[in-house]
């Protein structure tokens, strides 16, 4: 069975390559471009893993975490962050909140797959 | 068995060991090792105050009034409780001053004034001599009744024995004798008799032991203790009444004089006043006096009322004078030992109470009496006197024995009409006519010199009449009718009922009446004349002491010219020449100076002269001989206009100092704010390049990946292929974009940026825009509606930048309009009669309220949190805005959330390129 992503980010050019990238490693992808659609794509499609910006609108990437991390259901959903904010106490943060992996951008592309297969427990 | 000259070679001996206690603590004081520096010392000094009337009279006085003999030490005892206050104060003042003598203090307090000196001093001595014969009479007295020892004899009248064979006359020969030498030996009365003090505390303790040995003899020899002698007096009613107040309303009210009285005296007895003020060494040795003193006080009189008692009861026929009965006693039970011991304490009572009288009343006499006069009188002949050190010493031991000599004449003519406090209490009663110049003078700064006199004279003769002239007439001198039916017959007019008071007795009546007089004289007189100009200086010295115990201050109230080579030979002249030369050179080495010549004769030189001399003959004295060589100036109108010219510019002074200290106030608000400005921007800039990092790594994120998709990829399908190499051509040329915007953005914020200004025509640069944007318009379908005003006047800008600004609004109201619908409304027109407007409307999305300020910050893009992200950098609008506020214009948006947005500028008509500060405060 094919594990499922989702991708969190509004920069429409962003999602488009993040989607070819985790298509072509064969993981089924969702997509979402503000904060509240994530958590309902996250509700609706149970995904395995999310890879999630920060500077979203509506609702930003640590609250989506947060909220991810609150509820019981979704304990086995993991999180990778990727932001272009660099800044150590934004990692720290983003750690802390539970994430999973934190990337900068911008990331390299194999680092990215490497990261979530690891993740997944996909060898 | 007592013979004469076992007596008298033993008194020469104690006398001896005094002078020898004196010489010692001259000796120490001259090599710098004072003995009298210590409290304890100072203290048992103080102890002058207790002479032979208190050695002898206070048993009189109990064998009359029982405990009415106590007020006179009650009253020092209260009094030491306020020492702290005001003898501190008077300590201070005279030290600062160099006051020689309390009439010294009085006239220099009143403007230096020499009337008032020699006024204080007549009375002094004319108040002190019944004192001093008092002395002369106890101890003459003892002498006599032990010359017969065993046997009990009381003396003759004093007038009874011939002149000759009155041992009184060789005993005032003697102390005067005793007191040249103990007094005289240096001239300056400043420069503190250490040996004498020391001479003053040794026979303080003698007399205290002596009386002691009395007391205790009596009461634990002759006795079985306080309460075997008491318990036998209460079997006797006469001794029983005497144990108890008597409850009637003149006796409380002699309680209330006496008590007042002695209050007064030990502070102004011109004994006190030397030991207390002039012979202080320091002034914290006080502290220790104001206990122990009080102390002593009552040691000595523990013992009265049992001596008191036993004498009444070992000579109940009244034979034995109760004034004898210390020395009677042990007489009585021939004590030899204890006999002889208590004469030698009654000796140095009187001795410590006549030399240090007479020591103060002498250097009063010369300083204020006689030195005055002389001056005046002979000034001339004394000018050409080289030394007139000399002559002030020969004044003084002149004026030494004319004193015992007029104690001893007041002795043999009044002394019997008194028991020994009687006569005590009129010279209390005198001293106390001080009191409200003193206490006036060092609280009062309205206390004027004529006020003093007249409160001085005034009082002095209420003294006179309802005292001293009844004294007189008791003692045979005066006809006693002036007493009993008044001067001339007037009933009015007797002295010891004065307008009809009766019913006190003459102590406290005379008291009431002289200080009415004198405080009421001067009170009156003082406030009716403003103090001049040395008296108002001389208050300020006084009353605040303790604000400026420098000097200084008062040479500026002193102009006038004077030469070193006058002032010199003049203070050597009352000093000695060698002493003088010391005195300049000392201070002409404070100054830093090699010699006295070379000093400036100025006001403080001047001053410190006056200071010296003062020390020898008195402030009063002492300011004529120095005027004498000093061309003074008398302070006229230009010097009081000086003066208050110096109090303005002090004022004057003081105001600028205010306004420096806002002013830095002020400095300090504004280094505050701009420095929390400076964090602030701090923080922005932090912000920024967060933002700015952040902004570009967005794009760089997609041109990454797709490079790295394509790169692993070769055989990426044509169509993904071309799509994604769209992509990071298009995110190229954003990044492109943007960094340019953050450089100019940069180059404006630093003011590097380029300005090319030239008059430009708004009209042309909206064509201008809307031509470059017309594509926009078109492939949105977007309607466009121009509203341009006639004869809009030209603008000083540069014509690229507002370029920039145009493609700006316009292409943000294309981006926020819907395709199809929108309409935008490009306005130019006339605002008031300074500047040129242009309004962007359009009828998009519109900006809320709360936005409306985000926006013109930099990567502010609202909409972000609305829709899908607009495109643009975020430094649009930021940019323009500083563009148009370069010129002296303003940009602006008007909105309200779902009705389009216009964004309006203006620019200054035909004015200038160079920006408006003010305009720029949104930053």
């Amino acid at each position: 069975m094919n594990k499922r992503i989702l991708i969190v980010d509004d920069e429409p050019n962003i999602v488009v390559s993040l989607e070819f990238l985790m298509k072509r490693e064969g993981f089924e992808v969702a997509v979402a471009t503000d904060g509240e659609a994530a958590l309902k794509s996250v509700e609706e499609k149970q995904p395995d893993l999310v890879l999630l910006d920060i500077m979203l609108p509506k609702k930003n990437g640590f609250e989506v975490c947060q909220t991810i991390r609150a509820n019981p259901d979704w304990q086995g959903v993991k999180i990778v962050m990727l932001t272009a904010k660099g800044r150590d106490t934004e990692v720290a943060k983003g750690t802390a909140l539970g994430a999973d992996a934190y990337m900068t951008k911008p990331f390299s592309t194999k680092d990215l797959i490497a990261q979530v297969r690891q993740i997944l427990g996909i060898t | 068995m007592l013979q004469g000259w076992v007596i008298a070679s033993v008194s020469f001996t104690y006398l001896g060991v005094l002078f020898a206690i004196a010489y010692f603590g001259d000796k120490r004081s001259d090599a710098g090792r004072s003995i009298i520096a210590n409290p304890t010392i100072f203290a048992l000094s103080l102890a002058v105050y207790c002479t032979t009337w208190t050695f002898y009279g206070s048993v009189g006085r109990a064998a009359s009034t029982g405990i009415g003999f106590l007020p006179i030490y009650l009253g020092p005892t209260l009094m030491a409780g306020l020492w702290w206050f005001v003898m501190l104060k008077i300590i201070r003042i005279s030290k600062a001053n160099r006051i020689t003598s309390i009439a010294d203090f009085i006239s220099s307090r009143y403007g230096k004034s020499q009337l008032l000196g020699g006024l204080v001093t007549v009375i002094a001595v004319i108040g002190i001599i019944p004192y001093i014969s008092l002395q002369l009479k106890a101890v003459s007295n003892s002498f006599t009744i032990l010359l017969h020892y065993p046997e009990i004899v009381m003396p003759a009248k004093a007038g009874a024995v011939p002149l000759l064979h009155d041992s009184a006359l060789y005993i005032a020969m003697i102390l005067a004798a005793f007191t040249i030498l103990f007094g005289t030996r240096h001239l300056d009365a400043t420069e503190r008799h250490e040996g004498m003090v020391a001479a003053i505390a040794f026979e303080s303790v003698v007399k205290l032991l002596a009386f002691l040995a009395v007391g205790i003899y009596v009461t634990f020899g002759i006795y079985n203790g306080f309460g075997d002698i008491f318990g036998r007096a209460e079997l006797v009613p006469k001794l029983k009444a005497l144990m108890t107040m008597t409850d009637s309303g003149a006796s409380y009210g002699s309680w209330w004089s006496l008590t007042f009285l002695s209050m007064l005296s030990i502070m102004f007895l011109p004994r006190q006043f030397q030991i207390t003020v002039v012979e202080n060494v320091n002034e914290r040795h006080l502290a220790r006096a104001i206990w122990l003193f009080p102390l002593y006080l009552i040691l000595i009189n523990i013992f009265v009322l049992p001596i008191t008692v036993g004498g009444l009861m070992h000579f109940p026929d009244g034979s034995v004078d109760a004034d004898t009965f210390v020395l009677t006693l042990p007489m009585a039970e021939r004590q030899e030992v204890l006999t002889l011991f208590v004469f030698i304490g009654g000796l140095s009572a009187a001795t410590g109470m006549v030399i240090v009288e007479t020591i103060a009343l002498s250097t009063m006499v010369c300083n204020d009496l006689v030195m005055p006069v002389l001056l005046r009188w002979k000034r001339l002949h004394l000018q050409e006197e080289q030394d007139l050190s000399g002559l002030l010493l020969t004044i003084r031991r002149l004026a030494i024995a004319a004193i015992l000599l007029l104690g001893y004449i007041y002795f043999r003519a009044a002394g019997e009409a008194y028991a020994l406090v009687g006569i005590g209490l009129i010279s209390f009663a005198a001293v106390a006519q001080f009191a409200p110049a003193i206490f006036g003078g060092i609280y009062w700064k309205e206390g004027t010199r004529a006020g003093a006199i007249a409160g001085l004279t005034a009082g002095f003769l209420v003294w006179i009449y309802t005292l001293l002239l009844p004294s007189f007439a008791k003692s045979g001198w005066l006809s006693l009718d002036f007493i009993s039916e008044g001067l001339f017959g007037v009933a009015l007019l007797k002295p010891q009922q004065l307008f009809g008071l009766t019913g006190l007795d003459e102590i406290t009546h005379s008291l009431f009446w002289s200080m009415l007089a004198n405080i009421g004289c001067y009170v009156t007189v003082s406030l009716r004349k403003r103090p001049d100009l040395v008296e108002a200086s001389q208050a300020t010295l006084f009353v605040d002491v303790f604000r400026h115990t420098e000097g200084s201050a008062r040479s500026r109230f002193w102009r006038g010219s004077a030469k070193v080579q006058d002032l010199l030979p003049l203070i050597g002249r009352f000093l000695g020449p060698d002493r003088a030369r010391g005195a300049f050179l000392a201070y002409a080495r404070q100054r830093g100076v090699d010699s006295a010549e070379q000093l400036e004769a100025d006001a403080d030189l001047v001053h410190y002269a006056e200071t010296l001399l003062a020390g020898a003959i008195g402030g009063a004295s002492a300011r004529v001989m120095v005027a004498s060589v000093v061309k003074e100036e008398p302070p006229g109108i230009d010097e009081v206009m000086n003066i208050l010219d110096e109090a303005s510019q002090v004022r004057a002074y003081s105001r600028q100092l205010e306004q420096k200290s806002r002013e830095l106030e002020a400095a300090t608000a504004e280094l505050r704010a701009a420095n929390a400005q400076l964090k602030e921007l701090d923080r922005m800039k932090d912000d920024f390049m967060s933002t700015v990092t952040h902004e570009l790594r967005t794009p760089l994120t997609s041109i990454r990946s797709f490079s790295e998709i394509l790169l692993e990829d070769p055989k990426i399908n044509l169509a993904d292929r071309k799509k994604f190499l769209a992509i990071i051509v298009k995110e190229t040329e954003r990044l492109t974009r943007l960094i340019n915007q953050v450089l100019d953005m940069a180059k404006i914020e630093s003011g590097n940026a380029e300005w090319h200004t030239a008059d430009i025509d708004l009209h042309e640069i909206i064509e201008e825009s809307l031509a470059a944007t017309s594509t926009l318009f078109a492939d949105k379908r977007i309607q466009l509606v121009r509203e341009f005003a006639e004869n809009v006047p030209m603008v000083k800008a540069d014509h690229d930048r507002l370029i920039q600004v145009m493609l700006n609004l316009l292409s943000n109201a294309v981006k926020f309009c819907e395709a199809d619908r929108g309409r935008v409304i490009v306005r130019l027109s006339v605002e008031g009669s300074h500047a040129v407007r242009v309004d962007v409307e359009d009828n998009g999305a519109g900006i809320a309220e709360e936005d409306q300020h985000t926006i013109f910050e930099k990567f502010r893009q609202v909409g972000d949190t609305l829709t899908a992200k607009p495109q643009g950098t975020g430094l649009g609008l930021p940019i323009s805005r500083r563009i148009v506020e370069h010129f002296g214009g303003r940009l602006w948006v008007t909105s309200s959330l779902g009705k389009g947005a216009t964004f309006s500028f203006t620019l200054p008509m035909n004015m200038g390129g160079g920006k408006r500060q003010e305009e720029r405060r949104e930053i």
